[in-house]
């Protein structure tokens, strides 16, 4: 069992974005705080900290969560991925780049927390409708796009995902 | 808004839970996938000394079928049952109620124990284990004891739960044959809280007629309401039969108010959507 | 028909090249890596502090005590400053309406809205900041409050600021035309009384604000996502007690969203500028979304009534409008502007020229409103866009054909209007029967038909409207009269400035002075600086930040009232231009020939006619640096090129109160078909068509995404969002689970149209857009509902419960603080109902006496009083106890006091309680009657109203009514157990029993 007295810091050994990282953090210092000011790693956004607007959201163990409604200790161990391990700054990936030709972005605020919960949804979902995926979206809040941007940009991520798979298969 | 200072145990195994519990009594809060903790502790609602972090114990994880019941462990997560088709084979009311819980996101770390610990009174998860006749089991340094949903909410954010108490389990009815189900609610968007929510369980016997029925309403009083229903067992199940209950089950009720609904439109929304339910439910069933 | 302000001629600039393109967005790539920089994720200066603001939790109440002694011994603390700290440092901001309401950004001896600052906490980090919050011992003494804008005015009203001695700051009617002659001779006369809700936009991304007070120079620097108007900058200069010189502004390289809420961050700007001033360090403050949705800014709430005269065959001769706008607790800067932006506009898309308009600012113990999406535009198209559709109805006309019978002729610009909006183009007609095309507007009618034959209700709405873009500066004057404008020095125009440089490799980067927040400005400038130089926009920087040290900015510069397209992108376009020229210039030198032969395409300059002499524009660039010697004669070395454009049309106003308010005019025309679920009050939406005329379009994805994204924030308006408000200023909506954005699943499919009537006005012929439907669909889902329900007074949002209320036949439950009055001009208050009440029953097992006495004993009280932990007599009949009330884990711990009177010994009484604790306030009153069953049973009847405020009430509205029945519950319970004779123990052992069990269970 693990103890950690309210008043002090303590280590974090994680891994965020393929790489180890540890920092320090009190029980109650959350998540996305951990990773923006102690980790340095501000992509991820912080736009309600009581789980609704979805800015924050962020892959742990390869799952699409809320940043802002857990603490940095119960992230100790785990593995993190963030908005910056999406393509570390290299060319923009097939997801990244269906934002940007389908002018899915504005402001870019709520961006990172959609492409994280974009990335666990098309991992584990094949061929999703429109439906689907405005169903998905509804946990995030955008203020900008008005959303229509966003779901064509998935769906043509989604059908040429589907087409290169088919082609895998094909081969 | 930032928390107030808490000490932080991440227990390995129950017994060290309850443990703790006892140690701490009020003062200790229980996170699971903190989707209902985590805001309330961010905006100060609550202020425990101590958060007892329950999201690492295997024990708690445990999916498994005794004597007809279908046992989820409390930290199992929404997500994960939605993609369990076994166990909502087992279960199938489930399967149409966890779509409106939350959002894709919030069911990634949100728990079944964790919706029923927390009994807002507009939860699909209680209302669900109540209208099923399902069961709560709750451990504490004495031992574990299982306490009827009907009996379990007392009230806004209020159970039975003693201070020193885990939830481990809960305890679905397995799904019978003949048995059909329901779910439905109206929320000003989808993932809110429901104004109002209905769930059915409907069996029929083999003359095609009533054998057992259940109807439960959520997000209308304070706590889950399963509505009285002995008078129809014996009844033809049909369409016009599913309003007469609905319209019978919702007379006596005694709605909340807030700045979403009053009085009035909750009652006729409960009375329409245990129509549509029991419609739903009947239909399917074959009836007309 | 051109003038002397038309600039739409070709000031040298090439062919179309890329304006026009779908170019994919420059700014794209940082904000898809995570690696945009917004302001929390900066720390530009070292040894930053961190604040939290406290709060009040009152809407109206005297500070009577502030102790902050606890909170500045808790270690981490740098320091705590309360207003009268603050006030010394700075002057307060005065308000446009010449008016004694000072408005400071921190209360000093009273507080006027919850949520208003209190007092600000620096510390080592927020956290800590927060803790020590909570240790602040503010005492205040609660005041009337009052929400409602009639009762706000009237007579016996509490007064929210006292040098004002009321609450309406300013009240003006005007007339232009001949209006009481078009009503007198109209064949008929259509009226709404409606209402407005007050609600925000809400971007994703709060306030946030660094401010750094340097001691030599004596300077403030401030980093903040402050949008503009920097017409604010002179007023926080004023108030920090500095030349414009040494406040500087420095905005962030991204914005996460503003539509408007982002100007109102000027007077934290000034509160931590004096709060860095007086601790000595620089302090970071980054707004939480609690303090967003109660403390920061919002659209006006409006009500009011709209008149429309008209004559027989449907020509619309008259309107007359009564514009009663909910200002808040203060007429904060740059309000009223949100009333008096449509003014000069006030005749819509319509040909009317006889326009009454009578506008009442009024003070409530509300948030402060300030700029939001459509910024007067949703309030005022709401009612004009009604009537015409409720007048459509009553002459018996189709309402798009009563529209378009009414509608400026395309041929009749530019078009003077009655209050002096110049309209420099347009097309409605062309724009409304593109929505009927898009609509398939026969086919909906007939849709529309079939469902209520069959019993469904459905509906069809309209909403046309103009989107003035790019504000003159000076409109906002209106609200003073002619005589006080002529007392203070002219105001006029939109300056909009522009740099280009050229760096010694060549490279040209250009600055603007348009703080976007995502409209996209860096790729639309590039695309327009591309064209003029013969570049690619890849190769053109683009900087969007400001700096009002180095910077080229003024008043006008920031963004908002959608400035960009319409006057920005002349500036831009200008300098371009000039810089071209330059180009040219140097290349003539260069390749010995006449400037005017050089034409400057694909990175390369080039003798027109002879491609194989030519120069790379790059190297034209450098020359300019490296070898000034060889510059043209008279041409300056170096390429850095200022402009700085204020379009001609933007004069000050008349005295006749006319006044050109903005340079372009766009238009939209909006068609919406709902159904309405009979049973549940949901509305879907069938179809949408949102026709929008922006001019020439700079870059049709952009545009695409602003049509949509205006439509959201419509939607958001016309169905879920609201800023709500109990009776007693109580806020009610204070997270996103309270106050609901439209998700991807509540914003319905829009098909959108586009004509193209480009402005003069405009070097490049475009308009601004980005209010869009925010203005219309308001008003189109209005009428749509209306018509659907054939019910006349529908009330925004359009939840569900209101629908269904609307369907049964009544009047929509009020939203927020006001009841629709039929006849605005009633000043009687109008019924409201208080927040909670109750009623219940309890047969208590004893004779009347005994629980007449229990009631009015203190041992028993500490009993039955739920959570009661102390108890004590404080005189005959009052009660002070300390109570630790919890609902599963929301635990607080109260001071609460009890008062008894009305005392009709056995029969009645009446309890007066009120309680004060960390998580909010409550009062009740309860009345309690006694009547005997028999010797040994008496039945207590009791009703209780009751209120409650703070923290509770914002985070838990929907919890109260029912928290409050059990904790109620509760109290009768507990006097029943505790007078029950079944209970065998004697009295004093009885009570310890009890705390034994508590402390057992707690």
């Amino acid at each position: 069992m693990l103890r950690l007295d309210g008043s002090q810091k303590h280590r974090i050994e994680l891994t965020v974005n393929g790489k180890q990282h540890s920092g320090e953090a009190p029980p109650r210092l959350l998540l996305c705080d951990f990773l923006r000011h102690e980790l340095g790693l501000y992509g991820t956004h912080v736009g309600c900290e009581h789980g609704v607007c979805g800015a924050c959201t962020i892959l742990m163990n390869g799952r699409a969560v809320r940043s802002c409604t857990q603490y940095a200790v119960q992230a100790d161990g785990q593995e993190i991925q963030t908005v910056e391990g999406l393509n570390n700054g290299d060319t923009l990936t097939d997801l990244q780049d269906a934002f940007r030709q389908r002018h899915a972005l504005q402001c870019g605020f709520c961006t990172p927390g959609i492409l994280m919960s974009v990335t666990h949804f098309l991992n584990c979902t094949t061929n999703p409708s429109e439906i689907d995926i405005r169903d998905m979206l509804s946990g995030h809040i955008c203020r900008c796009t008005g959303y229509d941007s966003i779901v064509k940009a998935i769906l043509d991520v989604a059908e040429t995902r589907a087409i290169e798979a088919k082609n895998q298969q094909d081969k | 808004m930032k928390p107030v200072a808490f000490d932080y145990c991440r227990p390995d195994t129950v017994e060290e839970t309850t443990a703790l519990l006892h140690e701490y009594g009020h003062d200790a809060s229980v996170l699971a996938g903190g989707m209902s903790l985590g805001p309330m502790l961010n905006m100060r609602l609550v202020r425990p000394s101590v958060i007892v972090d329950i999201n690492r114990i295997t024990e708690l994880e445990q999916v498994g079928l005794t004597n007809g019941l279908v046992q989820t462990g409390s930290t199992v997560r929404q997500a994960d049952v939605m993609d369990d088709s076994e166990l909502l084979n087992q279960v199938p009311l489930l399967k149409l109620a966890l779509p409106f819980v939350g959002h894709f996101q919030t069911r990634n770390r949100g728990t079944l124990g964790g919706s029923v610990g927390h009994a807002d009174p507009s939860a699909e998860i209680p209302l669900c284990l109540a209208t099923l006749g399902g069961e709560v089991e709750l451990a504490s340094r004495r031992g574990k004891r299982l306490v009827r949903a009907s009996e379990f909410f007392l009230g806004v954010l209020t159970t039975t739960r003693r201070a020193g108490e885990l939830i481990t389990s809960l305890y679905w009815p397995q799904h019978t044959d003949s048995t059909y189900y329901a779910f439905d609610e109206v929320a000003q968007r989808h993932g809110d809280f429901a104004i109002a929510a209905a769930a059915c369980a409907v069996t029929l016997d083999e003359q095609k007629r009533i054998n057992k029925i259940s109807l439960g309403f959520g997000g209308v009083e304070d706590k889950p309401v399963l509505a009285s229903l002995t008078a129809f067992v014996g009844a033809e199940p049909t369409c016009s039969l599913a309003s007469e209950i609905a319209f019978t089950a919702t007379k006596d009720l005694n709605p909340m108010e807030d700045a979403t609904a009053g009085a009035a439109y909750r009652t006729s929304l409960a009375t329409t959507l245990g129509r549509r339910v029991l419609q739903k439910a009947i239909t399917e069933a074959g009836g007309r | 028909m051109s003038s002397s302000t038309d600039i739409s001629h070709n000031v040298g600039h090439n062919a179309p090249g890329w304006i026009g393109k779908p170019v994919l967005r420059k700014e794209d790539p940082a904000l898809l890596n995570g690696h945009a920089r917004f302001i929390d994720d900066i720390e530009p200066v070292a040894q930053v502090r961190h604040a939290a603001m406290a709060r009040s939790p009152h809407a109206h109440a005297e500070i009577t005590r502030i102790n902050t002694q606890k909170a500045e011994a808790l270690p981490g603390v740098i320091g705590v400053l309360t207003g009268k700290d603050i006030a010394a440092r700075i002057r307060p901001i005065p308000s446009v309406v010449k008016a004694p309401i000072d408005y400071y950004p921190i209360a000093i001896d009273k507080v006027r809205f919850v949520g208003e600052p209190v007092a600000v906490v620096v510390a080592h980090d927020r956290y800590v900041a927060e803790d020590a919050m909570e240790l602040i011992d503010v005492e205040y003494r609660p005041l009337a409050a009052v929400v409602e804008p009639h009762q706000a005015m009237a007579d016996d009203a509490p007064i929210l600021h006292e040098k004002l001695g009321s609450n309406v700051p300013s009240h003006r009617t005007f007339r232009y035309g001949d209006p009481d002659g078009a009503f007198a001779e109209a064949d008929h006369v259509f009226e709404l009384a409606y209402r407005f809700p007050k609600y925000s936009s809400t971007p994703i991304e709060t306030y946030g604000v660094i401010a750094e007070y340097q001691f030599s120079p004596e300077r403030y620097t401030v980093w903040s996502n402050f949008q503009g108007p920097f017409v604010l900058h002179p007023l926080m200069a004023g108030a920090l007690g500095v030349p414009g010189n040494r406040l500087r502004l420095i905005s962030p390289q991204a914005s996460g969203g503003s539509f408007g809420i982002k100007q109102a961050v000027f007077g934290y700007i000034v509160l931590l500028c004096a709060a860095s001033r007086l601790l000595g360090c620089p302090i970071k403050w980054i707004e939480d979304r609690l303090e967003h949705l109660m403390g920061s800014s919002s659209g006006a709430g409006r009500t009011g009534t709209v008149a429309a005269a008209f004559k027989q065959d449907g020509e619309l001769i008259g309107l007359r409008y009564q514009n009663i706008a909910n200002m808040g607790a203060y007429v904060r800067p740059p309000e009223p502007a949100s009333v008096y932006r449509m003014q000069a506009t006030s005749n819509g898309c319509y040909k009317v020229q006889n326009i009454v308009i009578e506008n009442t600012l009024v003070l409530t113990n509300e948030v402060p409103a300030g700029l939001n999406r459509g910024y007067g535009g949703p309030q005022f198209f709401f009612s004009l866009e009604r009537i015409m559709d409720i007048a459509a109805h009553g002459l018996g006309i189709d309402p798009a054909e009563l529209r378009r019978r009414n509608f400026i002729d395309k041929d009749a610009f530019p078009y003077t209007c009655p209050g002096g909006s110049i309209m420099d183009s347009g097309d409605y007609a062309a724009g409304l029967d593109e929505a009927l095309r898009l609509a398939g507007y026969e086919e909906l009618k007939r849709r529309c038909q079939q469902a209520r034959q069959a019993g469904r209700l459905y509906g069809i709405g309209f909403a046309c409207g103009v989107e003035p873009s790019g504000s003159n500066m000076a409109y906002v004057t209106l609200a003073q009269t002619a005589e006080d404008r002529a007392k203070s020095a002219p105001k006029s125009g939109a300056n909009s400035s522009a740099v280009i440089a050229m760096d010694p490799t060549g490279n040209v980067t250009l600055q603007l002075c348009s703080t976007p927040n995502g409209q996209g400005h860096a790729t639309v400038a590039a695309q327009i600086v591309a064209d003029a130089l013969g570049i690619d926009p890849d190769d053109v920087d683009v900087v969007t930040e400001i700096d009002t040290l180095t910077s080229s900015w003024s008043i006008a510069s920031g963004n908002y009232a959608n400035r960009f397209a319409s006057a920005v992108t002349s500036a831009i376009a200008i300098c371009a231009a000039k810089v071209a020229d330059k180009l040219k210039h140097i290349a003539g030198e260069m390749l010995q020939c006449d400037p005017q032969s050089i034409v400057l395409s694909n990175g390369v300059a080039t003798i027109a006619n002879h491609p194989d002499r030519s120069v790379p524009i790059r190297r034209l660039g450098a020359a300019a640096h490296w070898n000034p010697a060889g510059m043209p004669d008279g041409t300056q070395p170096g390429i850095y090129e200022t402009t700085v454009y204020s379009p001609p049309t933007l004069t000050s106003a008349d005295s006749d109160d006319r006044i050109p308010s903005s340079v372009t005019y766009g238009s939209i025309f909006d068609v919406v078909g709902v159904e309405i679920d009979r049973d549940s009050g949901k509305i879907t939406v069938d179809k949408y068509v949102s026709v929008h005329d922006v001019g020439t379009m700079l870059n049709p994805l952009i545009v695409e995404g602003q049509v949509y994204g205006g439509f959201a924030h419509g939607i958001g308006g016309a169905m879920l969002e609201e800023l709500s408000y109990d009776r007693d200023g109580n806020f009610l909506s204070g997270t996103f689970a309270d106050y609901l954005c439209p998700t991807a699943l509540e914003v319905p499919e829009l098909i959108i149209g586009h004509i193209s009537t480009p402005s003069p006005k405009n070097i490049l012929g475009a308009k601004g857009l980005g209010d869009g439907s925010a203005m219309m669909a308001p008003a189109a889902l209005a009428n749509a509902v209306s018509d659907a329900l054939d019910f006349k007074d529908v009330e925004l949002p359009l939840t569900p419960h209101r629908v269904w209320s609307m369907i049964q036949g009544r009047k929509p439950p009020p939203s927020s603080e006001t009841v629709l009055l039929g006849n605005a001009k009633t000043t009687s208050a109008p019924a409201t109902t208080p927040q909670i009440q109750g009623s219940g029953e309890v047969d208590v097992e004893t004779n009347v006496q005994t629980v007449w006495r229990a009631l009015l004993d203190p041992e028993t009280l500490t009993l039955i009083i739920p959570g009661c932990e102390q108890i004590e007599q404080s005189s005959a009949d009052k009660y002070r106890a300390r109570v630790n009330i919890g609902v599963a884990g929301i635990r607080g711990i109260y001071q609460a006091t009890l008062k008894i009177h009305d005392k009709l010994e056995p029969k009645r009484m009446r309890l007066l309680g009120k309680a004060t604790g960390t998580l909010g306030f409550g009062e009740f009153e309860a009345s309690v009657e006694l009547t005997p069953i028999d010797d040994t049973h008496t039945r207590l009847g009791y009703r209780y109203q009751a209120s409650m405020g703070g923290k509770v009430a914002a985070v838990g509205q929907r919890m109260l009514k029912t928290v409050t029945r059990l904790l109620v519950r509760q109290f009768f319970d507990g006097l029943n157990r505790a007078l029950a004779p079944t209970s065998k123990v004697p009295r004093g052992l009885f009570k310890r029993l009890i705390s034994l069990l508590r402390s057992l269970i707690r």
